[in-house]
């Protein structure tokens, strides 16, 4: 990254003998919107509030802006957060909420109100000023937390699950509105989700975090297509896997139950009789042959899930199973359960997994 | 059935709580022969003495409620905020002064700022007022930190602290901006039930010798026969006056937020 503007440079970070945050590195380029994803319990909590100044790194660097801030006081690093819990101040009313950072700045009223009321329209609550928290919605109250953390212009926006507590419908809707004011106001934003289809759908880059670490950072279309490691295979998206094992490393023969597969090039530095995890999205498998497709195996229907635009097929292959979406199509029927079926598939699309 | 005895006894223990009161308030006012006046009420009112102490007892409770905020809300504060494992050390420690006796903390209190201590502060009439303003707060505390702690489970401070910090507040505005008014209702009953026993407090203000309201009760009692049943019935329209104003003051209060989990 030419400039990056948030560096985090082999951060650790331990509780007494555990240690929670294990050397994590990120540059984040300025105006960029990476995700946090990962389980509960990973870390990403702990990483966010180690930039916010709320936890002191065990060790590391933490650079913002070219500044040094490892060890400033959260109240002097001019950033922006937004909590799970909302955090409104629940004896304030919506404007003296959004206010707050602008008034401990000291900036003047006429300047205070106007920026107000630019943010409350920029969230599309105009009319609330006046209102307190406990007269909001959840969705909304999280919109006014946004704003409140914009009002005073930060240099970074941290959000930590902003999401979770909201039902479906609002969750997708907001997760779209942040995604927006975010690229309209061109704000540094990191975004901590445990919630994969979150991460993939809003972010330029997505850290992948597990066990403290960070197993994979890429961008969305990466991370799904390219996972580097099982772990990061497994969390993001529906996978098949089929366990093989090498027959012969050098023309890239693998047996997988009674049936082989013939990979070439993909089997870098494994040797006959190794075992390997062969993954497979949904998507990229085909009933029957198609072109393009370059490997198949034989199977049999198990089972058959019709959703409508989608049909989502199950064919079993001697061991395991493997899940496969087709598109409804309505000249053909969709295949029974019982019936002898080949799938096919690229062996591009094909993820060993070590 | 049931509900006969439930009521039997709701009117027993009525019974036996009102009788004195009423019996109290009939005499007060029987202080003319053969008609009911408010004659003990006036000579109450008319005695200088009266007005001295009970303004001196108001003021000493105003000085204690603004000297025990000042000490229990922050306190209650850090330790949920910092020292969670604390709490119920901190929670036995303002306890205490409802197992010690009154009389225990003034003999305890003459014995260390007696005039030939090295803090002299029985030495001077402020002093002294210093030090009595301590031994309230002693005596309040219980109520003060218990109805504070309550207060402050409420809210999620850790949370709200966090967000003040992350908009630039400092640890003064944070306590006056946020904690503060979000424990207002919590401080204000405090404060009430704080006055309420000040008001009434004897032995402290007798030990010292501070011109309180206590004593003074105490005084007329032994001299007089309307006046203390008068004096008795202002106490306690006093004390009822402060818990009718914790309740409106809880029902004024704004509405918790909508918690989210
Ligand atoms: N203040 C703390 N003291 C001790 N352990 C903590 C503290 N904060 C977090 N942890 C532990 O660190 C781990 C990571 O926590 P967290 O960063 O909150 O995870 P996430 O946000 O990914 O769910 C968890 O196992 C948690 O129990
Ligand atoms: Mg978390």
């Amino acid at each position: 990254m030419t400039d990056p503007f948030l560096q985090i440079e082999h951060v650790r970070k331990s509780f007494g003998p555990t240690t929670v945050v294990e050397d994590f590195n990120l540059d984040v380029g300025r105006g960029e919107f990476v995700s946090f994803l990962g389980p509960s319990g990973c870390g990403k909590t702990t990483v966010l509030r180690m930039v916010a100044g709320f936890e002191e790194p065990s060790s590391g660097r933490i650079v913002i802006g070219g500044k040094d801030v490892t060890h400033l006081k959260p109240n002097q690093r001019n950033i922006g957060m937004v909590f799970q819990a909302y955090a409104l101040f629940p004896n304030l009313t919506v404007a003296q909420n959004v206010a707050f950072g602008l008034k401990v700045a000291g900036v003047p009223k006429p300047e205070t109100e106007r920026r107000v009321a630019e943010m409350l329209n920029l969230i599309k609550l105009p009319e609330f000023g006046g209102r307190y928290p406990y007269q909001l919605s959840g969705g909304q109250q999280q919109r006014v937390a946004l704003a409140r953390a914009l009002a005073p212009k930060p240099k970074l926006l941290l959000l930590d699950e902003p999401l979770s507590a909201l039902d479906a419908k609002v969750r997708v809707s907001l997760r779209d509105e942040i995604r927006s004011i975010q690229k309209e106001l061109g704000i540094t934003t990191i975004f901590v989700t445990h919630d994969q289809e979150e991460a993939l759908s809003i972010s330029d880059r997505i850290v992948v975090m597990y066990g403290g670490k960070a197993e994979q950072v890429g961008t969305p279309f990466e991370i799904y297509n390219r996972p580097a490691t099982k772990f990061v295979a497994n969390f993001v998206g529906t996978l098949n896997v089929l366990e093989g094992v090498v027959s012969d490393a050098a023309s890239g023969k693998v047996r997988i139950d009674s049936q082989e597969l013939s990979l070439k090039g993909k089997l870098n530095g494994s040797k006959a009789g190794d075992r390997l995890s062969l993954a497979l999205r949904p998507e990229t498998i085909a009933l029957g042959p198609k072109p393009g497709h370059d490997a198949s195996l034989q199977g049999q229907i198990a089972d058959v899930h019709f959703l409508g635009s989608v049909i989502r097929v199950r064919v079993g292959l001697g061991g395991g199973v493997v899940s496969l979406d087709t598109f409804n199509n309505s000249s053909t029927p969709p295949p029974t359960v019982g019936e002898r079926a080949e799938i096919s598939f690229s062996s591009n699309d094909l993820l060993v997994l070590h | 059935m049931k509900r006969a005895i439930a009521w039997t006894a709701f009117l027993l223990g009525s019974l036996i709580f009102i009788l004195p009161l009423v019996g109290m308030t009939e005499f007060s006012l029987s202080m003319r022969r053969g008609v009911y006046s408010f004659d003990a009420y006036a000579s109450v009112l008319a005695d200088p003495q009266f007005r001295e102490t009970f303004t001196y007892s108001v003021v000493m409770a105003l000085f204690t409620i603004v000297f025990g905020v000042l000490l229990v809300v922050p306190t209650a504060y850090w330790v949920r905020l910092k020292m969670p494992a604390l709490r119920p050390v901190v929670e036995f420690i303002t306890l205490m002064p409802l197992v010690i006796p009154a009389i225990v903390i003034v003999f305890g209190y003459i014995r260390l700022y007696n005039t030939s201590s090295w803090l002299p502060l029985t030495g001077t009439a402020m002093g002294t007022n210093v030090l009595l303003m301590f031994g309230y707060t002693a005596l309040a505390l219980p109520y003060m930190y218990r109805a504070v702690d309550t207060g402050l489970r409420a809210i999620d401070i850790a949370t709200l602290t966090e967000a003040a910090q992350s908009l630039g507040a400092g640890w003064t505005t944070i306590f006056a901006k946020v904690i503060l008014p979000n424990v207002f209702v919590a401080v204000l009953s405090g404060a009430f039930l704080t006055f309420a026993i000040v008001i009434g407090e004897f032995t402290l203000a007798a030990l010292l010798n501070r011109p309180a309201f206590g004593p003074y009760l105490q005084l007329v009692g032994a001299n007089k026969a309307y006046e203390p049943s008068a004096l008795a019935v202002i106490s306690f329209g006093i004390t009822w006056l402060c818990m009718g104003l914790i309740q409106i003051v809880a029902r004024l209060a704004p509405k918790p937020p909508a918690q989210s989990h």
